[in-house]
């Protein structure tokens, strides 16, 4: 008798909601029952309305069954489940729902069917060959075929990563760096931990690849402090990779060298700011530094440096493998490729969806999300973190792309749309992104260091209805001064937020005095 | 005369020479604007004499962009972006005044005043605020925030450091503090804790400032642009209204000072950004420890007695002098014209030092003249005069910012010369790369973000046989600059030495058992010194003192000649000299056998043209060095001496056979500002005046001649060149000199390397080092650039002598003494400041395990025995020692090290072996019979007589 394969994903997400007892419920089931079977640990699919999420692997596809506990277990096995059984957690063939059928993931492609350490398996789903391709090129031209894919920066500037890497490439020095920002620190984005947990070689396949384009041997992972999980399955493929010869002084018997290493972060927004995580990754206080000189022609330990997010990095091995003009292929406008997006907050189906570029707002939040979780009307969504705007709903049918979303006062940041419904406070919110600024501000310039903290102060008088019409003018002057006056995006951006909840919902700072409201 | 401020450009300027010289055109405000690439648009705006508003930048530190007052517009750009960090470039067209830029800058002084106290009127920095003058510069008229929100105003004032306090409430987190202690200092003492708002300064990990690794030089303090970090003397006197620019009177270094003065008192002392050897650094002792120059101990009156063992009598100057007079002339008249001596004070001007030899050469008619120098550094003038043709260091300071290996021997920069220290340290955080030999752990073997690559951790006393091994190593290796030696070097020399150098007991291996020093590590040090790029060597006492100083001295030379790092910029053999005019007391002719300049007495050109200035015929024979005066006055036939500004008593090696010496002598002549230990001994006392009282020039250790000017009047009446003046009249020797001016001079027309010296040449230029003639008007940064003084260099055989002082079963340990960074040399000066709260006694350091094997405990009262005396010091368990040698400083009068120290010295010019002393230490519960009678004897000989009322 062949053991049945099943899979369930060992994602934070799916841990969060019970995947690891689940685990041990199948176990000790199959065992009472005398059953063979073999369960893999997987990445998540990204529904996480779903998880945790049990498939089973048959001939006709992988059978899925959604929200399993460890009560449920028995049931399913009654049901027979092994075999793809009728039962109420059953959602068919997971290949074949919507959600996914609806997606174009290039980057996302094996997060959740292969198992993550498996270099095997990263391989039997069409790992490594953009590393292989690369290793035949001369350096300039992988260069140039990632300018040629529009691969633009995917952690929020949206710089053309090409550029980036040509820089570093033309700077002249004794060696230079590779860095991958992972300090994935924005509000509803998960996109960064799932792919180290869910396909890490994937990350180190990038890496390799654009230490090969700029000349680089050495490269940094840092890693969001609060993803243990994460931290120690990417650790792990890194010593995989190494015995495997596709990191270290021969990578795949080429003779070229590059070595990468993990770092954990130190547990600051502000370590996301690349210029702070250069200066952390060197050991040193997580603060700013003064621009120019850029990364890419002094960075980490003055050298030339490469410091993309992960999913820049991540995006490579699929440009490299299927070419520019594939990649290229997929969005629109300036916006080329495709982008994970992570649906968060008050929404009926949150997780990551991978897309090209140019579906609507409304589209991502209410067909793909369902709307609301609590079923209310939605009222606002902020995209692109704790420093995005917030949309109304009149401005849902904006295209999800760079230069829309920045013509219409906001941006996409690194893809993560928080929803709320109508019960939602917008000056509240307005204040959290000044209190959060003041928490998270590195102190260095003085409009963050100061500024934020007189910003909550000035909302709290908004909020108590004290002298309102004077207080909304010293928040415009103040944020204007945040917006033009601060070293780096997090004092600059911090008026984005608020000035966006200000524009589209005034009636939510028009409060009356307490005093009379209380009459 | 006003308060000097100096302009202050906001960014570093960028050297021209650094870029290739391309100058770049931009326009600023419609000002067109030349400056060279990488200037930052700031910089450009000050050069173009418009003013930025700024408070996180200043021209000593890189650019930083914290405050965002600085912002401008620039045509085609987005946004607003900071001057300071934003670079210069070619046809740029920037507006730093308009009505947006307005708005930002009030903006950002609205949120800074939000959280700043408002007390203005009685703030310490008022009137010498950047804060308040950016207030006014925007036009600050409300904060519209209130004053009731979050702050900083509770926060407590640091006041543990003796010279300066720190107070949060004031500070505007612009880090400047922290920055003056990572990029100037190099000390990275001071750091930002917390962020966000509750950023804040923090003196190590939130200590006070006495209790963190502040050294105190004050970089921070002169960078603060508010009260927060502010000298106590500014908060207890106010703000100066007056500057004199004069020299520090502390080490070689010779930093550049602005006494900021109120009428005739001194508020601050404040380096001076002009100044070519500090470029505005200084160290704890020049920047804050001149409280001494007003100390109560100071002498104001001559005085004189009969006899040591009667009080002191304070009389007139003129019965002084002449008494002093007469009692010479007497002793010359009983015992020859050979019986009377003097010595020159390093610690004096050129001018007074000139002086003072002319008085004895010419006045006493012998050439009985020594200087201190004799117990530093006289081998550096012996050595590398034979090697190179000139008793000075090859190099200016700034040249070590062209080195790429710098080997430091024998010297301890970080507390000796530590603001050469700091430069050294920034360019090894640049990348040069470091060789450390000294027999202890000294801070730069591991300091922050510097590492030595090397420590050769040599036994005291083997130098020479270990710059003899890494010779060996470049010359049996093929590392030696064939090219550089067939051109500068005497070829028969050479040959000698190659021959010498090369035989296997030179070699690494040969000598490690003997040194110490692993052979594979003098290899490796000796491949990098000869291999690395520019090498540079820079060396202190702990070569010259020693019985072979002046063989290691020339062992340097060799090194440098056989691997061509000499003549150019970032290389040469460097001394580093101990007092603030030491070099000039040598140049200016201290020594008993050469004239100014290093010319042999018994050269007769030279004699006859002195002869002709002063109107006398001088004696061509060499007179007595200091120990072969003191041998004498034992021995009965030198009977008086005249001394300036200089301790014998407590700075010479065996304490007790000098002060045998002092005591035999019928007429001991003291000149200095306090009563000093020499001057226990003494029969007349004549008051002098601190460098602050008098005008007149220090050279320092890179020869350059600075101007000292008298910022108050000399409290005893008279300046020190003045009382040798009268002293000189009284001996019938006329020195009609109105003014240090016309000394110097004298000095020039005598002195081809000072030639082209003048005051007014001083003034105009601000500093100049010699030779400085008509071949180098503009002075000599750097000596032997196209050919060694002498002509060709010469390579002399350094053969290694172990020397006499030898360990064994009653002596086992090695002592070897120093110096610490808050104490200056006998501590005459430093000890009347605060800068005792670091040093207030002088320890015995000793290695764990030689103080386990004797039962000592870090803290005992121990017993310090040499063959020469014993004293008893508290010990200090130190992993710096290496096992078998101890350590001590000298800087108290009764620690007595002294005491313990021998009559070994070099065997060319009789420089003391102080560094090598064979010791042992045992416990002990009392003082050594030295310290309690000369206790006693000290209470007694320093009486001065109470003046009776009339």
């Amino acid at each position: 008798m062949t053991a049945v394969r099943i899979f369930v994903p060992q994602d934070a997400a799916a841990l969060a909601v019970g995947a690891g007892r689940v685990v041990s419920a199948i176990r000790a089931e199959a065992l009472s029952r005398g059953l063979a079977i073999e369960i893999v640990r997987t990445g998540s699919r990204g529904m996480f309305w779903l998880e945790p999420l049990v498939e089973v692997d048959l001939p006709a596809g992988r059978i899925g069954y959604g929200k399993v506990t460890p009560k449920d277990v028995p049931g399913l096995f009654d049901a027979g489940f092994l075999q793809g059984g009728k039962h109420p957690l059953s959602v068919g063939i997971v290949a074949d729902l919507p959600w996914l059928i609806c997606q174009q993931r290039l980057t996302f492609a094996r997060c959740g069917i292969t198992a993550p350490l498996s270099l095997e398996d990263y391989q039997a789903h069409g790992g490594l060959v953009g590393l292989k391709a690369a290793l035949a090129m001369a350096p300039a031209a992988i260069v140039e075929e990632v300018t040629k894919s529009g691969l633009r920066g995917r952690g929020g500037a949206g710089f053309p990563t090409g550029i980036k890497w040509r820089t570093a490439a033309a700077a002249e020095a004794d060696r230079r760096y590779i860095v991958c920002n992972a300090d994935e620190g924005d509000s509803g984005t998960f996109a960064d931990r799932m792919l180290l947990e869910g396909d890490p070689f994937l990350l180190i396949e990038g890496m390799a690849i654009a230490g090969l384009a700029v000349g680089a041997e050495k490269g940094f992972v840092y890693i969001r402090s609060e993803y243990p999980h994460a931290f120690k399955t990417f650790y792990e493929a890194i010593r995989i990779a190494e015995e495997a010869g596709v990191l270290g002084s021969d990578i795949l018997g080429s003779g070229k060298a590059f070595h990468l290493e993990a770092r954990l972060g130190a547990g600051a927004y502000i370590c996301g700011e690349e210029t702070s995580l250069l200066e952390s990754l060197e050991g040193k206080r997580g603060q700013v530094r003064k621009k120019p000189p850029l990364p890419a022609i002094e960075g980490l330990f003055n050298k030339p440096t490469v410091i993309n997010n992960l999913l820049s990095l991540a995006a490579v091995p699929t440009i490299l493998a299927e070419g520019a003009d594939f990649y290229q292929a997929y969005g629109v406008g300036r916006s080329r490729g495709t982008m994970p997006i992570q649906l968060a907050g008050n929404i009926k189906h949150g997780g990551l969806i991978e897309r090209a570029f140019g579906l609507t707002l409304r589209e991502l939040v209410e067909d793909l999300g369902g709307g609301t979780l609590t079923g209310r009307p939605i009222r606002a969504v902020q995209v692109g973190g704790p420093l995005g705007a917030y949309w109304p709903t009149h401005l849902f049918d904006t295209c999800f792309e760079y230069e829309a979303f920045a013509a219409k006062g906001g941006m996409i940041g690194h893809g993560g749309i928080v929803v709320f419904d109508d019960t939602v406070d917008l000056a509240r919110q307005a204040r959290f992104a000044l209190e959060f600024c003041a928490i998270e501000s590195c102190g260095k310039c003085t409009p963050c260091r100061i500024g934020s903290t007189r910003g909550v102060e000035v909302m709290d008088r908004i909020m108590a209805g004290q002298d309102v019409v004077n207080q909304i003018t010293l928040l415009q002057d103040l944020t204007e001064l945040m917006r033009d006056g601060s070293l780096c995006a997090l004092g600059g951006l911090t008026p984005m937020p608020v000035m966006s909840a200000l524009t589209h919902f005034p009636e939510d700072f028009d409060r009356a005095p307490l005093a009379q409201a209380a009459e | 005369m006003s308060l000097i401020k100096e302009q202050d450009f906001g960014t570093p300027a960028v050297p021209l020479e650094k870029i290739g010289g391309e100058l770049i055109s931009l326009e600023i405000d419609g000002k067109e604007v030349l400056v060279p690439m990488g200037t930052s648009v700031m910089h450009a705006a000050a050069v173009a004499g418009v003013s930025v508003p700024k408070l996180c930048a200043t021209d000593t530190l890189e650019a930083f962009g914290s405050c965002r007052l600085c912002l401008v517009e620039i045509e085609g750009r987005r946004g607003t972006p900071a001057s300071c960090t934003t670079l210069v470039e070619p046809g740029m067209k920037v507006t730093t005044q308009n009505d947006r830029l307005a708005k930002l800058r009030r903006g950002v002084m609205e949120l800074y005043i939000s959280d700043h106290p408002l007390d203005c009127l009685t703030c310490s920095a008022n009137g010498d605020c950047e804060l308040q003058d950016m207030a006014g510069a925007v036009g600050l008229r409300e904060v519209r925030y209130g004053y009731d929100g979050a702050n900083h105003l509770r926060e407590t004032k640091d006041q543990s450091n003796p010279y300066f306090t720190f107070e949060p409430s004031k500070c505007i987190v612009c880090s400047r503090c922290v920055r003056a202690c990572e990029e100037v200092q190099g000390t990275f003492a001071l750091t930002i804790q917390a962020r966000g708002f509750d950023s804040k300064v923090s003196a190590s990990a939130g200590e006070l400032f006495l209790d963190s690794e502040c050294v105190s030089c004050g970089a921070c303090v002169d960078a603060c642009p508010t009260a927060t970090l502010m000298e106590k003397s500014v908060i207890d006197h106010g703000q100066p209204n007056r500057s004199v620019i004069t020299t520090c009177a502390y080490c070689g270094v010779g930093c550049s000072f602005k006494a900021e003065m109120q009428g005739n008192t001194v508020v601050r002392m404040s380096p001076h950004k002009d100044g070519k050897a500090n470029h505005g650094h200084s160290c704890v002792k020049g920047r804050f420890a001149w409280g001494y120059t007003t100390h109560r101990d100071r002498i104001t009156k001559p005085m004189i007695r009969s006899s040591i063992h009667e009080p002191w009598q304070e009389v007139s100057w003129e019965t002084a002098i002449n008494h002093a007079a007469s009692e010479f002339r007497r002793i010359q008249g009983k015992y020859g014209r050979n019986a009377i001596g003097g010595i020159t004070s390093s610690r004096c001007t050129n001018e007074e030092t000139f002086l003072v030899q002319k008085l004895i050469r010419a006045g006493f008619g012998n050439n009985n003249v020594d200087t201190c120098a004799r117990v530093c550094h006289s081998p550096t003038g012996y050595g590398l005069k034979t090697a190179f043709g000139t008793s000075a260091g090859t190099q200016d300071f700034d040249s070590v910012m062209k080195s790429d290996v710098i080997m430091v021997i024998g010297a301890n920069p970080t507390d000796g010369h530590p603001v050469f220290g700091s430069r050294l340290k920034k360019r090894l955080r640049e990348g040069a790369r470091l060789i450390v030999i000294d027999p202890r752990r000294i801070d730069l073997v591991r300091t922050p973000h510097v590492q030595a690559e090397y420590h050769l951790q040599l036994r005291p006393g083997t130098n020479v046989a270990v710059v003899n091994a890494i010779a060996h190593v470049i010359a049996t290796e093929g590392m030696i600059d064939e090219a550089f030696v067939a051109e500068r070097c005497d070829p028969a020399d050479f040959a000698v030495w190659l021959d010498f150098i090369k035989r296997p007991e030179n070699a690494p291996e040969a000598v490690e058992a003997m040194t110490g020093v692993p052979a594979a590590q003098i290899r490796g040090a000796a491949r990098l010194y000869a291999m690395g790029g520019n090498g540079a060597i820079y060396y202190g006492l702990g070569v010259t003192e020693h019985s072979q100083g002046s063989t290691m001295v020339m062992g340097m030379a060799n090194l440098a000649m056989a691997t061509g790092n000499l003549g150019r910029d970032g290389v040469g053999v460097n001394p580093l000299r101990g007092q603030n005019n030491v070099q000039g007391a040598c140049d200016m002719g201290s020594f008993p056998h050469e004239l100014s300049g290093y010319r042999h007495v018994s050269d007769d050109a030279t004699r006859h043209m002195f002869d002709q200035v002063w109107g006398v015929t001088l004696d061509k024979e060499p007179g007595l060095r200091i120990p072969n005066m003191l041998d004498a006055a034992v021995d009965g036939s030198f009977m008086g001496i005249y001394i300036q500004g200089e301790d014998i008593a407590q700075s010479d090696p065996n304490t007790q056979h000098v002060t045998a010496a002092l005591a035999a002598m019928e007429c001991v002549v003291i000149q200095d500002i306090f009563l000093n230990e020499t001057a226990n001994y003494a029969h007349v006392f004549l008051p002098g005046s601190s460098f602050l009282e008098k005008d007149g020039t220090f050279t320092n250790a890179e020869r350059r001649i600075s101007r000292v000017r008298k910022a108050i009047p000399p409290m005893a009446g008279k300046a020190d060149w003045e009382v040798t003046v009268a002293l000189a009249e009284a001996l019938g020797y006329p020195m009609p000199y109105k003014h240090p001016s016309e000394i110097m001079d004298e000095i020039a027309a005598l002195t081809p390397g000072f030639a082209g010296v003048s005051y007014d040449k001083l003034d105009a230029m601000g500093s100049i080092q010699w030779p400085c003639n008509d071949a180098a008007p503009q002075g000599t940064p750097t000596m032997h650039v196209n050919g060694f003084a002498r002509g060709k260099g010469k390579f002399v055989v350094t053969a290694y002598v172990p020397t006499d002082e030898r360990t064994g079963p009653r002596f086992p340990l090695l002592l070897t003494t120093g110096r610490i960074l808050s104490q200056y040399n006998v501590g005459a000066q430093t000890r009347r400041t605060a800068n005792s709260v670091w040093h207030d006694q002088d320890v015995l350091e000793i290695h764990p395990h030689d103080a386990e094997h004797r039962g000592i405990r870090d803290g005992d009262v121990v017993m310090l025995a040499s063959r020469s005396g014993e004293t008893a010091l508290t010990a200090r368990i130190s992993e710096r020692m290496q096992p078998g040698v101890v350590y001590t400083t000298f800087h108290h009068p009764l620690s007595g090290a002294n005491v313990v120290t021998t009559d070994n010295s070099d065997w060319a010019t009789n420089c003391p072996e102080y560094k090598v002393t064979a010791v042992e230490v045992r416990q002990t519960n009392h003082q050594s019979h030295w310290q309690e009678e000369y206790e006693q004897f000290r209470q007694d000989t320093r009486r001065i007589a109470t003046v009776a009322a009339e």
